[in-house]
């Protein structure tokens, strides 16, 4: 919302300053986002007067000027410069405007210094219009008349000093978007008076030849109120220069006096109008919802098709108006025009706010229909728009025509003075907060208060007392604290979920990963990848190509993470990131995973010869220990089930049963290729969640159980296929005799061409290395002996293999 | 016992001239040895007379222990020097670099979230959640923001396509964490402190914003708290967030549909050659905006409003990251950039805490 301050002074009475008129603003919620004071660019370009310009003497087209200049304004002492001038209308005599050095020139954008012009001293500058940005006439210096008086500021003399102010008025707030609503909240504030608003009542003098009719379907909702009356005779030249310059200093294009009075009234006193040229309206007018597929070519000069239900303003031919949104080209005014119909209407905000949304049209009646005005200022607006038009463009005014009547908004809510006192925490008298609310328009009567009808916020007893410290200001309120809801010390919040969330954080960073926070979108292509990319995870409007689908996995961000900063030439990564995934798009489907990545070589290359390539085997140690840091049990299943996203033979999946803990392994190298990340890369990816908590909470540990008796330990190896798994050979040790086996520990393998060479073709040897813990008493030879035939045969019958000789 | 010193001065330059500890050695042996000289003096007292053999002992045992001492402090002289001569062979180069060691990061927004719960637990806040696809009633409907209601189109909204057939309402990538008071109300009920950290998502994408960005919200609700206990509250939390002796905030009239009144949050600072400073200065800085919850939002999550009032607030945390650490660009939260992630990251056992100061 923008106006300038004699605007706002036509309806408020003030000596209060700009600053603290901005500051007020400002804290009464309506937020000064920018001011253009020409006092600030212009206020030091006074009129002064050439006494005397001869040519200059070391150049034809300078003329050197004795200037009388007035630098503490009219009738103060005069003060004579020197200036050379290249215009060439700088004559002895001129009355023109002078800028002093050190003045700031916004035409040129230089700063005025004295300087010295082919010779001569230059001590100011005389300026055109152009300079002063007032206009783009540069022929010359400005050429004042002889009255013109002496030492005046130019902008107070050509009537420019009017300073714009431009305001984010909030949602709640349509009264705000007229000048008259700002001046009514500074008069409550106390920063002036509201200047009363006389509204005339204009009689006709003739039937207007023009009918209104409201469709019964629109009349209880959609457009309760429709008026207008006929003006004949009128003449649509320009508007008063006033008029224009207040429409051009908040960025309005004059067009013509009856266009730009409805812009007029729609900023002043939030007034929405519409005019039409009633010779172009065949017959009657008819609000009516349309059917839909009638065009309108409205006034933006672009066509819209109607939807059904849009309201239109129809004559007995064709649309001619979007009601409350914009009028129709056809049937719009022109300089021409002679007979005007003069609409002013009340729309509901909603049905507006659907048909402008769905049309996708921007316009200032729109924005403020859709926000609500003041529904009982439908006829003294029309009344006082009639005025105006008869004042500046002459004409007869028929009688109103109407259809509907003023929708009843009066409410009222009880006004509790200890209300404020208890929500706010400012005491403020009742009679204070009594005055307020009369201030803000709000009629009184025991302890109940009614809204005025320029606010439909107002709705309930909250709303009166956010009115009544609002103008007491907020910034006056002192902070008080918040007790404690329980004294002492303060008890642990974060659910064990969270505290495993930040659990895994650490233990990656600490392990050596950069986190990342990657966008909860990607491209439906990539995420397709990872078993997403279906219709449910689809973003209906989404902002860019890449980002249409919410990420089905962590990995996809991870690694176009990694391909953008190979493509910097970092090579080695170890990238993670712990946040949302999901595999639907309703609400409960988003899950919790943690994922890190690991490209290139696990360490950068030292003196010391080891750096060695990445493989699956940190990837794994990486899940076990960020599983170790939630409490996972030691004991888990490991299988080789992971998605078809990591590679088959390389891959495993970590679970509890069917409960999948983690999956770990080596990255697709189609995926790769995909994604355009040079591999191999190390991956895994971790549900938080899915850990199972702990079933004790004490913090309590077991006792320790140390044995005095020495332990054992045996190593073995065993010839086995290629593939049988380690974790098979583990466990069928650990079965050779429960109680006295503490430990079993693969320490060797012995694989590839070298082992089949010796071992015979597709076999492979696995070390293991076997802790016995005896309890009760020291472990003879024989003993040993006998358990270690039993690890023998229970390896044997659970691989096939044999003991390496 | 004759001949004793003259033993005793034998043996002892024998030792000082022994070379190394084979020479050494060979002294002992020939001295104090099964067989040696002096070990067979020793057995020689048992043939004397008790008179004779108390007085020679004594000397002989005197002699052995003097030898013995002998022996060994040139034995220890000539470790030393064996010592020596090897350490005066090694040698490293000490200016190589250690071996690597993996240091990874934690990012600025997991840090900030961090710092925020330190202060706000502290002050009997739990950590609410509540998930990224919202349902359109979640989001605005219950916020006190009904379909056709202008605010909504401030929030840029993205929405979840819905398939044939489905008319409800599509879903929404959340546009403020505000759900989160709502589903948090609603199964906790009143008393209640939360803070609703998390993503939040905007159509919006240009120099100072990303579709998706961070925001957290904090509600206080109870019998009698009022907006002087939410102004204190934030004043508390700028002063132990920013790590200032004090700050100054300034509430501004505004408006949200969810509060009533609504306040915009100003904080004094200081911008003086690209330095931004808390707490000083005279410029204010908007960075939050607050309210006391509207009663039709307590309602809608099952509160009675006659009986329970408080506050809520929402402040963008990637924009705390930025204030407080100095990162120039949002952006460049997002794209993971190794330079970046290193340069702004947190090392992994910076865990703010209060007692410590959040930043260390």
């Amino acid at each position: 919302m923008k106006f300038t301050l004699s605007w706002l002074r036509d309806h408020l009475e003030t000596t209060v300053p700009l600053d603290e008129i901005l500051t007020a603003l400002t804290d009464l919620g309506h937020e000064v986002e920018g001011v253009e004071n020409p006092e600030a660019a212009l206020g030091a370009f006074r009129i002064a007067r050439v006494i005397e310009a001869v040519p200059h003497p070391n150049a034809d087209r300078l003329r050197l000027c004795r200037v009388e200049t007035f630098p503490d304004g009219p009738g103060g002492r005069p003060v004579e410069v020197q200036v050379v001038c290249g215009a060439p209308n700088a004559r002895t005599g001129l009355i023109g405007v002078f800028a002093p050095v050190g003045t700031h020139v916004p035409g040129t954008g230089v700063d005025l210094k004295p300087g010295v012009i082919r010779g001569v001293e230059s001590n100011g500058m005389l300026c055109s219009e152009r300079e002063l940005m007032v206009s783009d006439d540069h022929d010359g210096i400005i050429d004042l008349p002889a009255d013109a008086p002496l030492g005046a500021r130019f902008i107070d003399y050509r009537g420019v000093n009017d300073p714009m102010i431009f305001v984010k008025i909030t949602a709640n707030r349509p009264d705000a978007l007229g000048v008259r609503g700002l001046a009514r909240d500074l008069a409550a504030r106390g920063l002036g008076v509201l200047k009363p608003l006389d509204t005339p009542v204009i009689p006709g003098t003739f039937p207007c030849p023009i009918s209104v009719t409201i469709d019964p379907a629109l009349k209880q909702k959609g457009c309760p109120l429709f008026a207008g009356r006929l003006i004949r005779g009128v003449r649509n030249g320009a508007s008063p220069p006033w008029m224009q310059a207040r429409l051009k200093a908040i960025g309005l294009r004059p067009i013509s006096a009856l266009v730009d009075i409805t812009n007029y009234f729609t900023f002043g006193l939030n007034r929405p109008l519409h005019v039409f040229d009633a010779a172009k309206v065949k017959g009657n007018l008819l609000v009516h919802p349309a059917k839909g597929g009638e065009t309108l070519l409205a006034l933006d000069g672009k066509s819209y098709t109607m939807q059904p239900g849009m309201m239109l303003i129809s004559d007995d031919e064709q649309p001619e108006s979007l009601a409350g949104i914009m009028g129709g080209e056809l049937s719009g005014c022109t300089p021409d025009t002679t007979d005007v119909f003069l609409e002013s209407a009340y729309w509901d905000p909603i049905s507006i706010a659907a048909t402008g949304r769905a049309l996708k049209i921007v316009s200032d009646a729109r924005y403020r229909f859709e926000r609500g005005i003041d529904p009982a200022f439908t006829l003294p607006g029309l009344e006082l728009a009639t005025r105006m038009i008869l004042d500046l463009c002459g004409g007869e005014p028929s009688v109103i025509a109407l259809d509907g009547a003023v929708p009843d908004t009066a409410r009222s809510y009880r006004l509790d003075p200890a209300r404020v006192t208890r929500l706010v925490g400012m005491d403020i008298p009742e009679a204070e907060q009594r005055r307020t609310l009369a201030a803000l328009g709000f009629t009184l009567t025991g302890d109940q208060a009614s809204p005025p009808s320029w606010r439909p916020d107002v709705l309930g007893e909250a709303d009166l007392v956010e009115e009544v410290a609002r103008i007491a200001s907020l910034t006056k309120l002192a902070g008080r604290p918040l007790p404690r809801a329980l004294p002492g010390v303060p008890r642990p919040i974060l659910t064990p979920l969270q505290t495993r969330e930040r659990a895994a954080r650490r233990t990656m960073a600490s392990l050596g990963y950069n986190e990342c926070v990657t966008y909860s979108f990607i491209d439906g292509k990539t995420a397709a990848l990872f078993g997403g990319g279906t219709e449910a995870l689809r973003i209906e409007n989404p902002i860019s190509s890449e980002m249409t689908h919410l990420r089905p996995d962590l990995l996809p961000g991870l690694l176009q993470a990694a391909a953008r900063n190979q493509a910097r030439g970092f090579g080695d990564l170890a990238l993670f990131e712990i946040g949302p995934v999901f595999h639907g798009g309703e609400p409960e489907e988003q899950g919790l995973l943690a994922a890190g990545i690991l490209v290139g070589a696990a360490a950068p290359r030292d003196p010391f010869g080891s750096r060695r390539s990445v493989d699956l085997y940190d990837a794994k140690a990486d899940a076990e220990a960020v599983l170790a840091a939630l409490g996972a049990p030691a004991k888990v299943q490991i299988n080789r089930t992971a998605p078809a996203w990591w590679h088959p033979g390389r891959s495993g999946v970590i679970g509890l049963g069917p409960n999948v803990l983690a999956t770990f392994g080596e990255v697709h190298p189609a995926i790769l290729k995909a994604l355009d990340v040079k591999g191999p890369v190390m991956a895994f990816t971790l549900r938080i969640a899915a850990v199972p908590l702990p079933k004790v909470k004490s913090p309590t540990r077991p006792a320790l159980k140390l044995s005095d008796l020495q332990a054992v330990e045996r190593d073995f190896a065993f010839v086995v296929d290629a593939r049988v798994e380690a974790l098979t050979l583990v466990n069928a040790v650990q079965g050779a005799d429960k109680a006295l086996i503490d430990s079993v520990r693969v320490f060797d393998q012995f694989s590839g061409e070298k082992a089949e060479a010796q071992m015979g073709a597709g076999k492979k040897s696995i070390a293991l290395s076997v802790r016995l813990q005896p309890v009760e008493k020291t472990l003879t030879e024989p003993e040993i002996e006998a358990v270690s035939a039993r690890i023998v045969e229970k390896v044997m019958k659970a691989t096939g293999g044999t003991l390496r000789r | 016992m004759q001949g004793l010193d003259t033993l005793k001065a034998r043996y002892l330059s024998a030792i000082a001239a022994a070379a190394d500890e084979a020479a050494l050695e060979e002294v002992r042996l020939t001295a104090l040895g099964k067989k040696g000289e002096i070990s067979l003096k020793m057995r020689d007292l048992g043939q004397m007379d008790p008179g004779g053999r108390q007085a020679a002992g004594a000397l002989l045992n005197a002699l052995k222990d003097e030898v013995d001492a002998a022996l060994r402090a040139r034995k220890a002289a000539l470790g030393d020097a064996a010592l020596n001569e090897r350490l005066r062979s090694e040698w490293l180069d000490v200016t190589l670099p250690g071996r690597p060691r993996p240091s990874g990061t934690i990012h600025p927004v997991s840090q900030v979230m961090e710092e925020l719960t330190a202060i706000f637990a502290d002050m009997g806040f739990a950590v609410a959640e509540g998930p990224q696809v919202e349902s359109d009633w979640y989001n605005f409907d219950a916020l006190n923001m009904a379909p056709e209601h202008p605010a909504r189109q401030d929030h840029d909204t993205f929405f979840m396509a819905r398939g044939p057939g489905d008319n409800r309402p599509p879903h929404v990538l959340r546009t403020h964490t505000s759900p989160v008071q709502i589903r948090a109300m609603a199964a906790h009920g009143a008393p209640i402190r939360v803070i609703a950290p998390g993503r939040v998502y905007r159509m919006d994408m240009d120099q100072t914003h990303t579709p998706m960005f961070h925001q957290v919200e904090g509600l206080a609700i109870d019998r009698e708290i009022s907006m002087a206990n939410l102004k204190w509250v934030l004043e508390e939390f700028c002063r132990a967030f920013f790590e200032v002796p004090s700050v100054e905030l300034r509430f501004r009239a505004s408006h949200f549909p969810f509060t009533e009144p609504s306040a915009e949050v100003d904080i004094r600072c200081s911008w003086e050659g690209g330095q931004l400073k808390i707490g000083q200065g005279d410029k204010w800085m908007e960075i939050l905006g607050s309210g006391m919850v509207h009663p039709k939002v307590l309602e809608a999550a099952g509160v009675d409003p006659t009986q329970w009032q408080g506050f809520a607030f929402g402040m963008g945390i990637d924009r705390l990251a930025m204030l407080k650490y100095g990162i120039p660009d949002l952006r460049a939260f997002f794209e993971s950039d190794l330079r970046w992630l290193r340069h702004y990251g947190f090392a992994a056992l910076d865990m703010p805490d209060l007692a410590g100061g959040l930043s260390g």
